[in-house]
């Protein structure tokens, strides 16, 4: 932990890093004019981080998202896995939409409904979904879900829905998680992140090579390598946005 | 060919056009309740969205995929037997390709329903042609589908048109009054001119030949559909031609089926006869022989490396919750029925009626074990999923299959049942007696 903080102070100089720790009343929010410049010439491009050595499965990231994006309890967006490993011991795992870079779900999509927005997050229109779930079907994560019935009604009388924040969900389309690009354009962090009392969400803009969790910021590519984070069913060249660090010796079910 | 056999022949034909006994009447109302029933079920699932069928978020392909893969397998058999029957002109098919080409559409009607009834938002079903993205499986199916569907119109009407000339002549009066504007419209004016035979002729062969790579597209298309996906079980490259041959096998079986209902009800046994029916059961067990070679091909393969991906699916195939589906299907829905029709001796149309019936349900069997256990693979490795169809789902099902034989029912009260112009084709035309009933043929024809 200490490398990371001293880490931390190193990048800390680095202007305009870590959107999470700017939501984190680190610094002042807000941009100065040429940030906000260099921005939109080269958008984010959002990743995650999940630690696992951290996540004790209380599931608080998956009732934030909930909440966010008023769903109901059987859609759990980022949904946490007990996993059971070949030692007899379980650890948890945490699983939002993985963003892929090849992703299975939007080549499929007959309609285009499901797209890649310049972040690199994948988004879906629910007014264009025609609700084959062929996405489903592609999806090798089961990161999808399905509105089978009515959505609960928006607390947000006049929200309308985009794919940028579809809250409410449309019955008969088919939704996921999409990193709370809502929040993170705003310079928030997603639900998860900010509910995650473990801190083992990370989220990080690959552009800029920063990650947060709310409380540290990190040099994203140098925080992967070492940790030895891998990518989730690497071998299927989905190109995952989402990173794992494994630890206490546990055998990672790929 | 003599003049009696003719005579019988034509009167069998038209036979059932325009007639209807008590026993025909409560069939239709039999059949129409229970599509009514399919009817009323949908509009409810419509109503109320998919959340009243059995579909969940980890399977959410079911029974409506399945009856999608099946009823359009059963078209392609149709079709098929139609097309190969005629393009080696074989002499046997003159009584049955009406029959088979009719089956191939009405099949296709209903399955090419069923990519509707499952889509969660129905109403949206046209933006695919607006926003189509020609990368979608889903796109390749509709374009399959609806390409395969005009052809298979095609090839049942152009045969249909010199016959329709037959009916028109032989019944006169008996003519349903509700056919007389049709047949004028779809019969084009036709006179039986040699000039009129050679376009004929040639537009039927043109069409025999198209339907055989139209009906491979439309089943391949369908496997791909499961076949591009990541999923174990699904991503195989043996899929299209396990698609295209499952469909052959079940569409004999329905022909055989649909032939031997229809000979008994509306009394064809002159002309189809127990050789008919070996002819088909010889079909049923080449096609039947070859599906059990790609079936070992796939899971020998699979099963001997046993692959992360695919291995539990196989597991619960041979030895788990979906064994006693799998052996059900694998032993009574494919081997059985191929030792009935393989054996010789009594009984020809009783055991391939039985056979196919096997068949049919091991194939609907079949599809359900290919779609229903690669969903619920724990494809996130540590939990599968559950699948339990509600009757919104078995009522539609139901309602669908019944509209088959309502549909040919209905077909035949206005249309020839069997062909009088391809049966004077092959087996010749009678020379003309005093009485000249007929004027359907030319001159030059062999």
């Amino acid at each position: 932990m200490a490398g990371e903080i001293s880490r931390r102070r190193l990048i800390g100089t680095l202007t305009g890093l870590g959107t999470g720790a700017l939501a984190a009343g680190l610094v002042p929010i807000s941009f100065p004019e040429a940030e906000a410049a260099e921005t939109s010439a080269k958008p984010r491009q959002w990743a995650m981080v999940i630690d696992l050595r951290k996540c004790d499965g209380c599931k608080k990231c998956t009732e934030a998202c909930q909440e966010t994006h008023q769903l109901p309890k059987s859609f759990e967006w980022i949904k946490v896995f007990e996993v059971k490993d070949r030692q007899g011991q379980s650890y948890f795992m945490p699983r939002p939409c993985f963003q892929c870079e090849n992703a299975p779900c939007l080549r499929v999509c007959p309609v285009a409904a499901t797209f890649r927005a310049t972040d690199g997050v994948v988004l879906v229109d629910q007014n264009k979904c025609i609700g084959c779930r062929m996405c489903m079907a592609a999806c090798p994560y089961g990161a999808r879900y399905f509105n089978y019935t009515e959505p609960p009604a928006s607390s947000h009388p006049f929200q309308h829905a985009t794919p940028e924040f579809p809250v409410p969900q449309q019955k008969g389309t088919v939704g996921k998680c999409m990193f709370c690009v809502h929040r993170t354009e705003d310079g928030q962090l997603p639900a998860c992140v900010e509910a995650c009392g473990m801190l083992a969400l990370w989220i990080g803009d690959l552009v800029e090579d920063v990650a947060t969790n709310g409380q540290e910021t990190v040099r994203l590519s140098q925080f992967l390598k070492e940790n030895d984070a891998f990518r989730y069913k690497e071998e299927l060249n989905t190109g995952p946005r989402v990173y794992y660090i494994a630890g206490h010796g546990q055998h990672i079910e790929t | 060919m003599d003049r009696r056999t003719h005579d019988n022949f034509v009167e069998r034909a038209v036979w059932p056009i325009g007639r209807g006994g008590i026993r025909y009447w409560i069939a239709v109302v039999v059949f129409a309740a229970l599509v009514l029933a399919g009817v009323y079920a949908w509009f409810y699932q419509v109503q109320r969205g998919l959340g009243v069928t059995g579909l969940n978020q980890k399977v959410s392909w079911g029974f409506y995929i399945v009856n999608c893969v099946f009823f359009i397998g059963i078209s392609y058999g149709g079709a098929m037997t139609s097309a190969i029957l005629r393009l080696t002109n074989a002499k046997w098919r003159a009584p049955l390709t009406r029959l088979a080409e009719a089956t191939a559409v009405v099949a296709l009607l209903v399955g090419a329903v069923y990519p509707l009834v499952d889509l969660g938002r129905p109403d949206r079903f046209l933006t695919i042609f607006q926003y189509a993205q020609v990368g979608s499986p889903v796109v390749w199916d509709i374009v399959a589908i609806s390409t395969y569907l005009v052809a298979s119109l095609v090839f049942l009407y152009l045969p249909l048109v010199p016959d329709l000339a037959v009916a028109r002549e032989t019944l006169g009066p008996r003519m349903p009054r509700i056919a007389k504007p049709i047949d004028r419209f779809v019969t084009l004016g036709w006179r039986g001119t040699p000039e009129q035979e050679r376009a004929l002729k040639r537009g039927v062969g043109i069409m025999a030949v198209l339907i055989i790579p139209l009906a491979v597209s439309v089943h391949s298309v369908l496997a791909w559909l499961f076949a591009v996906t990541v999923r174990g079980q699904w991503h195989s490259t043996i899929f299209a031609p396990l698609f295209v041959l499952g469909a052959m096998l079940s569409g004999v079986a329905a022909v055989i089926l649909v032939v031997a209902g229809f000979r008994k009800a509306y009394g064809l046994g002159e002309f189809i006869t127990a050789k008919h029916f070996r002819y088909l059961s010889y079909l049923l067990l080449a096609l039947g022989a070859a599906y059990v070679y790609f079936m070992v091909s796939e899971y020998l393969t699979e099963g001997y490396v046993m692959e992360a991906s695919s291995g539990p699916v196989l597991e619960a195939l041979f030895t788990g919750v979906y064994a006693p589906a799998f052996w059900s299907f694998s032993i009574g829905g494919l081997l059985l029925p191929l030792v009935l029709v393989a054996l010789p001796g009594r009984f020809p149309i009783g055991r391939a009626c039985v056979a196919s019936i096997l068949v049919i349900a091991g194939m609907w069997l079949k599809r359900f074990l290919i779609v229903v256990p690669g969903m619920a693979e724990p494809i996130m490795p540590w939990d599968w999923g559950q699948y339990q169809p509600t009757w919104v789902e078995v009522t539609i099902t139901i309602g669908s299959a019944a509209a088959i034989p309502l549909m040919l029912m209905i077909f035949f009260r206005f249309f020839p049942i069997m062909s009088v112009h391809e049966f004077e084709e092959v087996e010749g035309t009678p020379e003309p007696r005093g009485m000249v009933l007929l004027t359907t043929s030319g001159a030059g024809d062999d």
